[in-house]
Parts: C-alpha cells; structure tokens; sequence
C-alpha cells in the first residue's frame, strides 16, 4: 500500500504524513514534480532544497494553502489504519474518516483552517505571521479559538458570563503559559507581539502552532535569521516538543547545523524533483545532494554517479 | 517636487534664514496657475437675453479676487505654515494623550459620563427651558446618539474584524423598513418591531456576507456599496410595498409599556397625574436610544474579549495565520458582519418610529459616508474614539444650524449647513494629517497576564478585506 519512499528507507516506524506523487503547477511552471515521501511518527524530517525548489510550495499543499494540480496527501491520526482503508476512503467522496482510534485525513481535499483545525496539523510561515497589533497573550489564545469557541457557547454563555466559559479561559491562559514559559517570553506576555525580537517572534510563531495541539508541525525555515546562540536553543525547543508533546515534526531549512543535528529523515528537493531521500548520514554522503549544493554542472553528477554504481 | 521639499524646508524655520525671494516666486505660481484655472470656468457667466441669445458677462472682478487669495494662501502658509503645522501637531498629540484613558481614574470618567447622560435633558430643560430643551434634546442628544450607535455598530465590522462595509446604511434601512411595515400592516407594536427589525437586519448581513465575504479589500468595498444602493433603489422602485420614493408614513409611535406619550386619558400623563408635554416623548426616545446605544456599547466590549472577538482582530491582523491556525474566516466575518448589521437594524427601527415618517431619503450612500467617518475619525476598534467622533461630527453639523449670524455677514441666501460635507471632508484631510490612525489609536488589550498597558496604534493593523 505504502509508496516506496525512495533509496534510503528511513526505518519501520509507521508513518503519520504520506506524501504520494504530488504535483503542483502554475501555468506553465512545475513548482512539484511528482512528489513521494513519508513523515515517519516521532520523527523529524526534514526537507532542504535550494531557493526555489518548491519546498514551500510543498507545505502549502499539504496545509492546504494550495489544492495540488494531482497526487495525494494522507495523514493518518492515531493508530495506523488497516490495510485497505486509504484506498477505500480515495475512492469515496469523503474528503476524512474517523474512528474512536484516530482517523485518515486526505489533505488534498481539505482547505487550509479545515487541515488545522480537523487533521490537527499546524505551519508556521517563512516570512513571520504574528499578529502583530495583539499581545503575546492574545496570540496564543487566538490559536486555542476553536476548542475557546464551543467552551464559550459560541458567544452566549461567554455573554451571559457562564462560569464554565471562565474556567475554560482560565485553562487555556494556562496552557498558554505553559507554552511562554518554555519559550522564555513569560515576562513578556502583555507586551504586543510585534514589539518582540524577530528571535523570539520566531519561538512565538512556534508556541503558537502548537497551541492549536497539533499532531504535525510543519515549520517553514524557523531558524532562517537566528544566530548561532539562537539555532541552538532552537533546536532544544524543536527536540522537546517532539519528545514532550509527541508531535511529529516536518522542517524546511538552510541552515544545516539545525538540520543534521536534529532530523531523522531528510528529502531533498531540486527543481520540485526529489533528488534524494533518507538519513543525514546517507544524504551527507550523497553526490547527487552534493553536487546540487555546491553547484556542479549535470554531466558532472552523471559521472559521480556512474562511479556511484561502479 | 524637490522644489515644494525646499520650501519645506524653508516654512519650517520662518526666524531662521525665510527664503522671500523663493516664496513670491512659488505663490506667484500657484496665482498664475489659479488664473489659468479660473479662467474657463469663472470669468463669464452665460445667460439668456430676451432674444434668447446667449449672452457673457465677464466677472473679472471674481477672477481677480480668486488669484489674489491663491497668491497670499499660499505666501502665507510659506511664512507660518511651518509653525502652524507644528503647532497643531503638538496639539492633537495633546489631546490624544488627554483622551488615552487614564488608568486609576478611567472607571470615575465612566461613571461620570454615564451620570451626565442621565442627567442631560434635565440638564436640557434646566438650562434653555421648555422651548430651548426640545432642540437640545432632539436634535443634539437623540440624533447623535443614533449615530453613535451606527459607530459602534459598524465598528464590529470596520474596527474590530477590518472589513471595509461601504454599505452600512443598507441595515439600517432594512431595519428602519421593517418597522415600519410590520407595525402599519400588522398591527405589531414597536416593542415586537424592535428585535424583529434587528433579526431581520442580521439575515441580510448574512445573506449579503455569504457571497461577498471571499472578496478582499477594495472588492468588498465596492461590493458592499453596490448592495447598499441596491437596497435602497429596490425601496424607491417596489412601490406596492413600500410606497416608492414618498415613503411611509403613520407609524406608531413607541408607548411606555402601553401608555402612549399624547394628552388622552389614557396618556403617559394622565397615568402619573403629569400636566401633559411634547418633553415627555422625547424624555423617553432619548433613555431608549441611550440604552440601545449602551447595550450596542456592552455587547461590544464583551464581545472583543470572547474568542470570536478575539478571532475578529485575529482576522484583520493577518487572515493567512487565521486560517492556519484553524479559524473559519468565512463564519468569523459573517458573525461580524451580521451582529453589526444588527445593530444597524436595532438603530433603524427608531429611527422609524422616532419619527413616524420614513422615506428612502434618509438611507442615501452619504449616510453610510458619515457613519464611516465617524469610525475612521474615532479611532478603528476605539470605542469612547468612535463617540467623540460622532458628537463631533453630528453635533458639529447641527451647530452649523445656529450659525445664523453669518447670514449678516455672507448675506440672507447664506446657508452654513451647505459647507457641511465641506467641513467634513477639511476635517477629514486634517485628521489623516495629523492623526492617520484616529483620534484614540491606541488598542487595549483583550486579555492579560501581569499588567493592561495599551498597544501603540502604529503596530495595530487596519485590515485589509
Ligand atoms: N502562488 C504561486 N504562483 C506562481 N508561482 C509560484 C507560486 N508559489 C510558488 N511559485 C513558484 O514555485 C517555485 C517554488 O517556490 P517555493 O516553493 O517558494 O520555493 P522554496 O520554498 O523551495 O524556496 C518558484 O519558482 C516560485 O516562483
Ligand atoms: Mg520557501
């Protein structure tokens, strides 16, 4: 059932996200070509590219920001489903099925709040999208909206001033200071988001995904600007939310400090292609990821593979 | 370009080193490029002779006199202009800085005004009498605090959840409408009227929303203004129903709990053994529409901070992280749009019944041209901002009306209230001026951890859709 995932498999580990010939055009241009990976469960994968390879194009797709031009996109919700049951569920009109041990969700058919607020998958952005003019308290209570929402009676038991509504606010601020504890903004908690560092803004963005209790986080390039002090603490961040939330983890980044010490899977996109697929050991080691990055002409990477086979 | 920058320059430090030579030549400029202007359209006035030929009398007196305005307008704002903007700069930062609500006394200035709102046609009738308190009463007090209530109405919309509604008065119309025929029709009293006017109101928010609520910024704008004038051109044309452009009269009035305010026996007088006045209906439209403005006021101010609230300020920030983080945009805009619309309809069934008379007139785009600069003028979001606009912007309107001294200045055709789209629009240029973002900018936060401290405007977002 499962797409082969490419030459290096990463592991037996079920997979949450899988990813399968995904293809994405704008007019006449081939942003994704023919796209297949899996998202392991408790792993972080990473996908690394250079400028302009589609790797945001990707995460658009699978957030549903964009409805890919073909391929699909299953995510899988608790336990792994039966054999069987992705391509029955392809089959129907149903864009989801759930059960009582989790669900599949097929993201090419959902929009983009749907995604978050149903399949719990939650995206930070490449270009920081906080809302600037509100606090950082308000921030992360903006991503608690939906669970807020129905505690509060959509509205009338918050306007009647319902002791349950208060509770649960009560709750989410904790939850929120949970989070601003762990990325160290406590003391900022009243100050507007925009106000913020663009380091911390980055943490926010961050903390505030994960505020709406996603089981995928997708993050588009969360170390781009930091310095070397701030990709290291990032990366702490990253591996406990992983280990302490056991949410699994999907990362575009440049900067590869951050993503060989932290991921356990890399893909590596050129062109909208994947060029290659596997451990940061094998793609370290990988002529072809190498010759992509330092720039190599192509009949140079034909040779290196040729010797590659030999 | 470089030349205005240079004389810029120049205005700003008059004592300095005033460049004259530069100055005479720039308005001198301006005088010539007046002339050019004024020529065509000011220097003859054509009419009919008794043969009816067409005849041109030269008006180079007018010419004259326009030139010589343009050249020494602007000579002199080159001279003062400088300190003149500084000084209305410093002063409007004054004010705003008055006006930010000062924490430790914010609740004693709420419950100040609130007394001064009880108290005002008292006030009214202590300070002008019987005859005076009627004007002070009506035409001050119950008419702007309708607009304030349409401020803050529209305010959900514009201010809270940054969509641009050009089309406001629509539900105001619906609502004003729906008063009407249900009470001349059926009977319905204005008690029943009222929350169907509302509900109504709030069904085409949605009905409108529905479609138009995918549309951003300068779309929805236009969309929204086509939607208005739809309403009121269906109004004018479906004559059977609504009586086409002469409009309904005879609509009832509202009674006090079933007393009716007239010199029967069965009148609100009679009942409480009063000596029977006019002041005693409009004693009672004035508590009606300051309660329905407060309760607008209340459902507001709770509102901003419940989620949806929360979500609405969320979405004129930024829609793109709304939707990530699993915010429904469409249902979020269209509980704004209908709660706001709600409002409208609240506002326009008392109006309807305030004057037992309604006719399409009262629901042209200018009215939904006000309420929006009230908002604009107020502050987005701000909503003591949006009340001072509206007593400024209402109450400086029905000033105009006093001003019957000009007349022996201007002469007996002079009519001040004319220049009142004019002095809106100066009030207006000044205020994006000086103020771009309002008279109260600063945003308060919803929810707070340690300690409130207001958000400087310049980082709030105004929306875009
Ligand atoms: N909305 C869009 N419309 C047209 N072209 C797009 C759009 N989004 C991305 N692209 C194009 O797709 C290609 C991949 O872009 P992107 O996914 O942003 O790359 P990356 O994130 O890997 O740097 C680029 O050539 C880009 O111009
Ligand atoms: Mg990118």
């Amino acid at each position: 059932m499962s797409v082969s995932s490419g030459d290096a498999p990463a592991g037996v580990k079920p997979p949450i996200l899988q990813v399968e010939h995904l293809t994405m055009r704008f007019g006449g241009l081939v942003a994704v070509n023919d796209l297949s990976f899996d998202v392991a469960r408790g792993d972080i994968t990473a996908l690394i590219g250079p400028n302009g390879a589609g790797k945001t194009t990707v995460f658009n797709c699978i957030t549903g920001f964009y409805k890919p031009t073909a391929g699909r996109i299953a995510l899988y919700r608790g336990a792994t489903p039966k054999p069987g049951t992705l391509d029955a569920l392809t089959n129907s009109p149903r864009r989801f099925a759930t059960g009582d041990d989790g669900g599949i969700f097929l993201l090419e058919r959902m929009g983009d709040s749907e995604i978050t607020a149903r399949a719990k998958v939650a995206r930070t952005f490449q270009n920081i999208r906080l809302f600037t003019g509100m606090t950082v308290l308000e921030n992360l209570m903006v991503a608690q909206h939906n669970w807020l929402n129905r505690a509060s009676g959509y509205s009338f038991l918050g306007l009647a001033g319902a002791k349950s509504f208060r509770d649960a606010e009560a709750q989410a601020v904790d939850i929120a200071v949970q989070w601003l504890d762990r990325i160290g903004l406590k003391g900022r908690a009243d100050d507007p988001a925009g106000a913020l560092p663009y380091g911390d803004q980055r943490r926010l963005e961050i903390a505030r995904a994960m505020c709406t209790g996603p089981v995928l986080l997708c993050l588009d390039e969360p170390a781009a600007g930091l310095n070397p002090r701030e990709s290291a603490e990032l990366n702490e961040f990253l591996m406990s939310i992983r280990s302490g939330n056991g949410t699994s983890l999907l990362l575009i980044e440049h900067d590869m400090s951050v993503v060989m010490e932290i991921s356990d899977h890399i893909v590596v996109l050129e062109y909208g292609t994947k060029i290659s697929d596997g451990t940061p050991q094998f793609i370290q080691n990988d002529p072809k990821v190498i010759a992509a990055y330092l720039g190599v002409e192509d009949d140079e990477v034909d040779e290196a593979e040729t010797e590659l086979e030999k | 370009m470089a030349q205005s920058e240079d004389i810029g320059g120049v205005a700003a430090e008059p004592s300095a080193s005033l460049d004259w030579p530069k100055a005479l030549r720039d308005a001198g400029l301006l005088a010539l490029f007046t002339l050019g202007l004024s020529f065509p359209i000011l220097a003859f006035r054509t009419r009919q002779d008794l043969t009816q030929g067409l005849v041109l009398d030269p008006r180079w007196g007018l010419v004259a006199t326009v030139v010589a305005i343009a050249f020494f307008a602007r000579l002199g704002w080159l001279v003062f202009g400088g300190a003149l903007t500084r000084g209305a700069a410093a002063g409007a930062a004054r004010v705003s800085r008055a006006l930010a609500p000062v924490k430790p006394y914010a609740w004693i200035f709420r419950y100040i005004v609130l007394a001064l709102l009880a108290a005002y046609p008292f006030l009214a009738v202590l300070f002008t009498g019987t005859g005076g308190a009627l004007k002070w009463i009506d035409n001050f007090g119950i008419q702007i605090l309708i607009y304030v209530m349409l401020g803050w109405g529209l305010n959900i919309v514009v201010g809270l959840a940054g969509l641009l509604d050009l089309g406001y008065v629509a539900f105001y119309a619906v609502g004003a409408y729906s008063t009407a025929l249900l009470s001349t029709h059926f009977g319905f009293s204005f008690w029943i009227c009222l929350p169907l006017a509302g509900i109504f109101a709030a069904f085409w928010g949605i009905m409108l929303g529905f479609p138009v609520l995918r549309l951003r910024g300068d779309y929805l704008a236009i969309v929204t203004l086509a939607f208005g004038e739809i309403i009121r051109l269906v109004i004018i044309n479906w004559v059977e129903l609504t009586n086409g452009a002469s409009g309904i009269s005879g609509i009832p009035r509202p009674t006090f709990f079933g007393l009716p305010f007239n010199a029967s026996d069965e009148g609100f007088a009679a009942f409480f053994g009063l000596q029977f006045t006019p002041l005693h209906r409009l004693f009672f439209l004035f508590y009606l529409i300051l309660a329905l403005a407060l309760l607008t006021n209340w459902v507001t101010v709770r509102l901003r901070r419940l989620p949806i609230g929360r979500a609405w300020e969320a979405l004129r920030e930024d829609e793109i992280a709304c939707r990530s983080l699993g915010i429904d945009t469409v249902i979020t805009k269209l509980t704004a749009f209908s709660i706001g619309a709600m409002f409208g309809g609240f506002a326009g069934a008392f109006f309807a019944a305030r004057l037992g008379f309604i006719s399409p007139k009262s629901f042209e785009f200018m009215e939904s041209a006000v309420i929006l600069s009230i908002v604009v003028l107020g502050g987005m979001g701000s909503q003591i901002g949006v009340a001072i606009a509206a007593i400024v912007m209402i109450g400086g309107t029905e000033l105009l009306r006093e001003l019957t001294w000009l007349k022996a200045v201007f002469g007996p055709s002079f009519d001040p209230t004319q220049y009142r789209m004019l002095l809106f629009g100066m009030a207006m240029v000044a205020m994006m001026v000086w103020r771009p973002r309002g008279l109260i900018s600063n945003r308060e936060p919803s929810i707070v951890l340690h300690e409130k401290r207001a958000i400087g405007g310049d980082m709030v977002k105004e929306g875009h859709g």
